[in-house]
C-alpha cells in the first residue's frame, strides 16, 4: 500500500505540516528566509501507548514508520537513552550488501537492498545509497570456495554476484596489490555490482522524520530502567521520565539488548563485542568499489566526501567500553597498506567504536519471545545497519498482525533451544 | 588495550590472551535434556558490570585462568586459578 504523508491540501488533522524537500522548495526558502520545519518533534511522553520501541536507530526508527504507514498503529513511542541515531546506527561503516551465504539471510538481505534503492523516493529524504560495487577479497583457497559457494547460492537467489580473477579486480581497483609476491596474494574475489555504501545517519534522520510524520512520538534521552511483565505479559515499561503502560514492547536495541531483555525475564544468547572504525583524511575520489578482505580482517570504502573508511573484526572479548586502541589501528593500517601500499602517506582522522551484539551463528534473533507483548530485533553483531528497512517491516507486521513474517521466520530465539542454527560466519564475520 | 594479570606471569598485554567466555558451570552430558544443554552453550548473562570469566594465556604458560572484570571500565581486579585445577593439583 502506498500512501503519502499527506492529502491534497498538504495537512493532515491534529499535526504541524512537515516541509516536502524538493528543488523547488530550497529554491522558494533561498529566496524568502523561510525557516525549515523541524524534521521531527520533540514532547513529553504520555502514560500510555499502544506499542513502545526501545532503540532509536535505524531497526527501531524503521519498525515504528512501518507500523504506522503500512499497519495504520501510529500510537507509538520510540526510546531511546541517547540522541537519536547515536548508537551502532551512527558508528557503522554504512555498506549494504545482500551476497550472504545461507538462502534464507541471501532472501532477507536482499530485500534490504531493494527497499533501500528506492529509500529516498520512499522518505522524501536523499539517503545518499551509493551501488558502487562490493568485492570480498579471497587470499587462500579456503576462502576461493566459500565465494565459489556464495557466488552460486547468490545466483540461485537471483543476486547479482560472481567469482573475478586478479586481473578483473586490478581493473576495478587499480591502486590494489595484485602481485603474487605479498604476504597473502589475492587470488580471487566475489563481485557483488549492488553492493555499496548509504549514508546511514540520513537513514535514520529520514525514518525518523517519516515515522514523526505519521505521528509516532520519538523519545531520545528516555532511558528505560525496568520493563513490568506480570503473568508472562507486558504491561508496561519504566523510564527516566516516567512509566508507560503498554501492552507491546518491541526491542531493537544494539549493544544493550540482553539487558533490555533481561529486564523482561528473557535470556539472550549474545555477547557484547566493540567494533572499531576509523577515517582517513579527504582525498580526490580514486577508489570506487568497497573492498574487504576477511583474512586481512579489513574493509575500505571511500565517502562522497573523500574520506576512507575502515572497519574491522570485533575486538577480541566481551566488553561494553566505546575506547580506542592503539593496537587496534597500528594492525588496520599495516593491513590496508598490504592491500594498497599507495596509500602510506594518508593521515587517519579519527576512530571510534560501536557495540555488535554477537550471537553464535552470525545471524540475527527477530521474532516473539516466551513473555507475550515482548518482541524482538537484536543480535545483530557487525551486519545490522544494511537491514534495517527489512527488519523495520517485518517487525512491524509481527507486531501488527501477531504472526512471523517468513521472511524472519528462521530467525527466530527458539533456534537455539531447538538447535537449528543459520551459520552466516563465511559470510559475516568480516566483511560488513 | 588492557593489561591482564596472569596468576602465574604477571601483568602482561591482553593481545597475549585468548578470551574463553562467561565462566560457567558445566552440565552433566549424561542427566541433561538437549534443551538445557543448548542454554549452556548459548546463552550469555553479558551484564554491563563486574563478570566472572575464563582467559587462556596463549603465548605465555598456556594455562586457563579465572579473572574478574568489568566490562565497561575494562578494570581486571582479580585473577585465580579455577577451583577445579586447584582441587585436582591437590
Amino acid at each position: 500500500m502506498t500512501r503519502s504523508f499527506f492529502s491534497r491540501n498538504g495537512t493532515r488533522s491534529g499535526y504541524q505540516k512537515q516541509a516536502r524537500y524538493s528543488a523547488f522548495d530550497l529554491f522558494r526558502r533561498g529566496l524568502s528566509g523561510a525557516e525549515w520545519p523541524r524534521a521531527w518533534r520533540s514532547r513529553d511522553p504520555k502514560s500510555s501507548y499502544d506499542v513502545v520501541v526501545i532503540g532509536g536507530g535505524v531497526h527501531g526508527l524503521a519498525t515504528a514508520y512501518y507500523l504506522a504507514k503500512e499497519h495504520g498503529i501510529t500510537d507509538v513511542a520510540v526510546l531511546d537513552k541517547g540522541y537519536i541515531g547515536g548508537g551502532a546506527s551512527g558508528r557503522n561503516t554504512a555498506i549494504i550488501r545482500s551476497n550472504y551465504l545461507t538462502p534464507e539471510g541471501v532472501r532477507f538481505y536482499d530485500r534490504s537492498v531493494k527497499l533501500y534503492e528506492n529509500l529516498s523516493a520512499e522518505l522524501n529524504f536523499n539517503v545518499m545509497f551509493s551501488q558502487r560495487g562490493h568485492l570480498t577479497l579471497a587470499h587462500n583457497d579456503g576462502a576461493v570456495r566459500t565465494m565459489r559457494w556464495r557466488a552460486e547460492v547468490n545466483k540461485l537467489e537471483g543476486i547479482d554476484s560472481e567469482v573475478i580473477g586478479p586481473a578483473e579486480i586490478k581493473n576495478l581497483v587499480p591502486f590494489m596489490d595484485t602481485s603474487e609476491h605479498t604476504r597473502y596474494p589475492i587470488l580471487g574475489a566475489l563481485y557483488h555490482p549492488p553492493g555499496g555504501i548509504i549514508r546511514h545517519d540520513a537513514v535514520v534522520w529520514g525514518y525518523a522524520r517519516g515515522a514523526d510524520a505519521h505521528d509516532v512520538h520519538i523519545h531520545p534521552y528516555t532511558e528505560v530502567q525496568g520493563i513490568d511483565v506480570e503473568n508472562g505479559r507486558v504491561h508496561g515499561v519504566r523510564t527516566n521520565r516516567g512509566g508507560i503502560a503498554t501492552s507491546k514492547v518491541v526491542n531493537c536495541t544494539a549493544g544493550y539488548s540482553s539487558l533490555i531483555s533481561g529486564m523482561a525475564g528473557v535470556g539472550m544468547p549474545i555477547g557484547t563485542f566493540p567494533l572499531q572504525a576509523a577515517v582517513t583524511e579527504r582525498v580526490k575520489p580514486f577508489l570506487h568499489p568497497v573492498v574487504v578482505s576477511g583474512t586481512l580482517h579489513v574493509y575500505v570504502s571511500q565517502t562522497d566526501r573523500g574520506e576512507l573508511v575502515f572497519g574491522a573484526s570485533v575486538d577480541p572479548f566481551t566488553s561494553y567500553s566505546t575506547r580506542g586502541s592503539l593496537e587496534f589501528i597500528e594492525g588496520l593500517a599495516g593491513h590496508v597498506l598490504e592491500l594498497m601500499p599507495s596509500l602510506s602517506k594518508l593521515r587517519l582522522l579519527r576512530q571510534w567504536a560501536g557495540l555488535c551484539d554477537m550471537t553464535p551463528d552470525y545471524s540475527p534473533i527477530m521474532g516473539v519471545t516466551p513473555v507475550e507483548g515482548f518482541y524482538i530485533d537484536v543480535g545483530w553483531g557487525t551486519w545490522g545497519f544494511k537491514a534495517g528497512p527489512v527488519s523495520g517491516e517485518a517487525m512491524a507486521e509481527l507486531v501488527a498482525t501477531g504472526k512471523t513474517p517468513k521472511i524472519i521466520a528462521a530467525f527466530d530465539l527458539a533456534r537455539f533451544a531447538e538447535g537449528r542454527l543459520v551459520g552466516e560466519k563465511g559470510a559475516a564475520a568480516v566483511g560488513h | 588495550m588492557i593489561l591482564l594479570p596472569c596468576p602465574h606471569c604477571g601483568p602482561r598485554n591482553a593481545s597475549e590472551f585468548r578470551y574463553a567466555g562467561e565462566a560457567s558451570t558445566r552440565p552433566d552430558p549424561n542427566a541433561t535434556t538437549p534443551e538445557e544443554w543448548r542454554a549452556y552453550l548459548y546463552i550469555k548473562n553479558n551484564p554491563a558490570g563486574w563478570t566472572t570469566e575464563k582467559w587462556f594465556h596463549r603465548t605465555g604458560c598456556r594455562r586457563y585462568f579465572t579473572a574478574e572484570r568489568h566490562t565497561v571500565t575494562n578494570e581486571v581486579r582479580e585473577t585465580r586459578l579455577p577451583a577445579a585445577r586447584l582441587e585436582s593439583n591437590s
